[in-house]
């Protein structure tokens, strides 16, 4: 389906007869090429990945001088599930390029890096975001990712919320990391139309199946057993009974929440009193009520601390 | 490997902590100290964010530089795949948070050619001014930190004001001061009001003078040509090696500007010249982008003339309605809703669009598959590239160059890592 470019984009100097220049130089390395919304792309052959990119460099007529861009796609239901795009800019012909190779979790591409300096951050890149591997760069550490980052962020079968998560720790004075726990899910919506979009099995779509072309009325279910719904478990209710259903988490800090509830008078008074209060009593307090995440060392509290010094 | 020649000791500056003590570091008898390696940032005021620098230094001269980025890392690509189309476009002004709407403009323009979506002329012409505007607010700040970088605090204060003014212009225009949100698919977000072009006038007319009184202080000072001149020179070739963009080319000599050579929306009627630099230094990166503001004055006062009346919004099914026919119209509340909840398909296909953001190419690589949301959305920042040729540019200066080449780059974290 070709749909006509707007004339407000940013407008270059005419591709014609740009392939047929591509067909002519690259030879049997060029799987694919097709111009699709004023975009030439040509698909290669990964191993010839570095000539190609050379032709299209130094050959009078095409004169790709810069690589301004290199990114990773993931598509995971393919057998070689990544696609590495590289777009080129001349400079002199006005145009731009993108040329495009497939591999998957274990096959190397080769780099890049000996034709353009600049590749070596976008290589860096695309291996940190999908694991791909780049044959020949010789600084492929990770880039965009924290220090000692496991897994590749941004495979589709990366989860968005991520493994861990780090907070600084006042027990133990430094950043510490933790495995993901959210207090609510995190909520997806697609908001595609039932009848274009998604598969979904809506409420009282179940009395729709089972019956033949044209009965009168819903058959009964072949052994009682309605079609369960994945999507809506609506034979669930959704009940707030404990404070934990609410999604709301656990108290911030339990002492601030007794603090909150006292009266003034009450708090003015315990200002006045925890200058004279002994260090174990306000261990005492620091207790937190969620036992399993509470630190191993008591929470240092502000009366603790000035006692100490 | 590291070399074994040489023995390292690690000294922390900006990190603060963790730095060995020299003498301790040191085994007695050991006296081959050649190279040592310093941190420069997390948190550095002159690192313009987070931006942790490894230096290897011999002496005071910088031998290696390893930039470590990602601190500011927040997967933005990977939210945009989660998102509508509508949704995605305010990640845009979080990019680089100094100019908000140029970094939208890459975007609805991608979306605009997937969806070979015409838009109205006033529309462009808004676009263009608001565009020009950003320029200007993000060359005030990066001037002005620049200057300030080396020594300077006058400038730096002076230039603050007109920023603040254009803040102002931006809060008027679009309802705040930073993330504007203003460039929409199809048009912009709202009409500008009368009394605001008046005020956008008013400024353009009064307030180029105090830039010149802030660039005159510095421009051919001898302290601040001493720290800028020969500085981190780039040559033609290796700036295209390097894949600069933006001033930074331009700087070294490459007359390279997308704005024209490859003109989106109403450019092309523009009156404006790309200024070019000479040497590739410092010096030349600051002179363009002084030029950069007067140009960009001179375009946003031509938009401004030329406003022309109609629609900022096309009439598709993709730009939202107007509030007055929405209490009309039953197709309008319906349109409304169906645009704030499913939004709109993109058909499938993939681009690249590359606009001219104020510090070089801002490339939008887009994947639709046909469905509400971006299958794959691939941000080109423009200082991925000139920071990664940090070290080519800082070997064999001083320490304290580093600032003077760094601010020359006009670097901003949000978009670098984004």
């Amino acid at each position: 389906m070709a749909v006509q470019l707007a004339s407000h984009v940013p407008k270059m100097a005419s591709d014609d007869g740009v392939v047929d220049a591509a067909k002519a130089v690259l030879g049997d390395a060029l799987i694919e090429a097709h111009d699709l919304v004023g975009e030439v792309t040509l698909t290669v052959r990964r191993e010839s990945i570095v000539e190609v990119c050379r032709a299209l460099r130094d050959t009078p007529g095409l004169e790709y001088q810069q690589l301004m861009d290199i990114a990773g796609v993931d598509y995971p239901e393919r057998p070689e599930r990544f696609e590495v795009e590289y777009h080129l800019l001349s400079l002199t012909r006005n145009r731009r390029i993108r040329v495009k190779v497939l591999t998957d979790e274990v096959t190397p591409v080769p780099s890049i890096v000996s034709l353009w300096p600049v590749v070596g951050w976008f290589e860096r890149e695309a291996f940190d975001m999908y694991g791909i591997m780049f044959e020949g760069n010789p600084d492929l550490r990770r880039i965009l990712t924290d220090y000692g980052f496991e897994g590749y962020p941004q495979r589709k079968d990366f989860p968005l919320t991520g493994h861990v998560e780090l907070r600084y720790s006042e027990a133990e004075k430094r950043v510490v990391y933790e495995p993901v726990s959210l207090p609510q899910d995190f909520r997806g919506f697609d908001f595609l139309m039932p009848w274009e979009g998604p598969e979904y099995r809506l409420p009282g779509d179940e009395k729709a199946t089972g019956e033949g072309p044209g009965a009168p009325s819903p058959a009964p279910a072949p052994g009682g057993t309605a079609p369960q719904n994945v999507k809506t478990p609506a034979e669930t209710p959704k009940t707030t009974d404990k404070p934990s259903d609410t999604g709301g988490g656990a108290p911030a800090d339990a002492q601030a929440q007794k603090e909150a509830r006292k009266p003034r008078a009450a708090k003015a008074a315990s200002e006045v009193s925890k200058r004279g209060s002994s260090p174990a009593k306000a261990g005492v307090q620091s207790k937190t009520k969620n036992g399993a995440k509470a630190p191993p060392g008591p929470r240092p509290s502000p009366g603790n601390r000035k006692n100490d010094a | 490997m590291t070399d074994t020649r040489t023995r390292k000791v690690e000294v922390n500056v900006g990190a603060g902590g963790q730095g060995a003590d020299l003498a301790t570091a040191r085994a007695p008898g050991d006296d081959k100290l050649n190279n040592y390696t310093i941190n420069f940032g997390p948190q550095h005021p002159a690192a313009h964010g987070v931006l942790r620098l490894i230096l290897e230094l011999d002496g005071e001269v910088v031998q290696r530089v390893d930039p470590h980025i990602g601190l500011l890392h927040r997967g933005t690509e990977k939210l945009i795949e989660y998102k509508t189309y509508a949704q995605a476009l305010p990640y845009f002004d979080r990019l680089d948070y100094c100019s908000p709407m140029c970094m939208e403009h890459g975007f609805v323009l991608a979306i605009e050619k997937l969806l070979g979506l015409e838009i109205p002329l006033r529309a462009q012409y808004i676009r263009v001014m608001m565009a020009e505007l950003t320029r200007i607010k993000n060359h005030m700040l990066n001037l002005g930190s620049h200057i300030m970088d080396v020594g300077a605090m006058t400038p730096n204060l002076w230039l603050f004001e007109v920023r603040e003014d254009l803040m102002q212009i931006y809060e008027h225009v679009s309802g705040a001061r930073m993330h504007a949100n203003y460039f929409r698919p199809g048009g912009v977000r709202e009409d500008i009001p009368p009394a605001v072009l008046d005020k956008i006038g008013e400024f353009l007319d009064n307030r180029l003078q105090i830039f010149e009184d802030a660039i005159a202080l510095v421009a051919d000072n001898r302290i601040f040509k001493q720290r800028n001149v020969d500085i981190g020179i780039v040559r033609r070739d290796d700036a295209i090696a390097w894949g600069f963009s933006g001033p930074m080319i331009r700087a070294s000599g490459v007359p390279w500007d997308i704005r024209k050579a490859q003109p989106y929306e109403v450019y092309d009627r523009m009156d404006f010249e790309v200024p070019v630099g000479t040497n590739g230094d410092c010096y030349d990166r600051f002179l363009v982008r002084c030029e950069e503001v007067r140009q960009s004055w001179k375009i946003a006062r031509q938009c401004l003339n030329e406003l022309p009346p109609g629609p900022i919004g096309t009439d598709s099914k993709v730009f939202p309605p107007s509030r007055a026919s929405m209490k009309t119209s039953m197709e309008a509340l319906i349109h409304h809703f169906k645009l704030y909840t499913e939004g709109y398909h993109v058909p499938p296909g993939e681009v690249y669009v590359a606009t001219e953001s104020p510090k070089g190419e801002l490339g939008v690589y887009l994947v639709a598959d046909g469905t509400n949301r971006p299958y794959r959305c691939h941000i080109r920042p423009t200082g991925f590239s000139h920071l990664q040729a940090m070290d080519f540019m800082m070997k064999g200066h001083m320490l304290a160059d580093t600032t003077a080449i760094l601010s020359a780059i006009d670097v901003v974290f949000g978009e670098v890592d984004r």
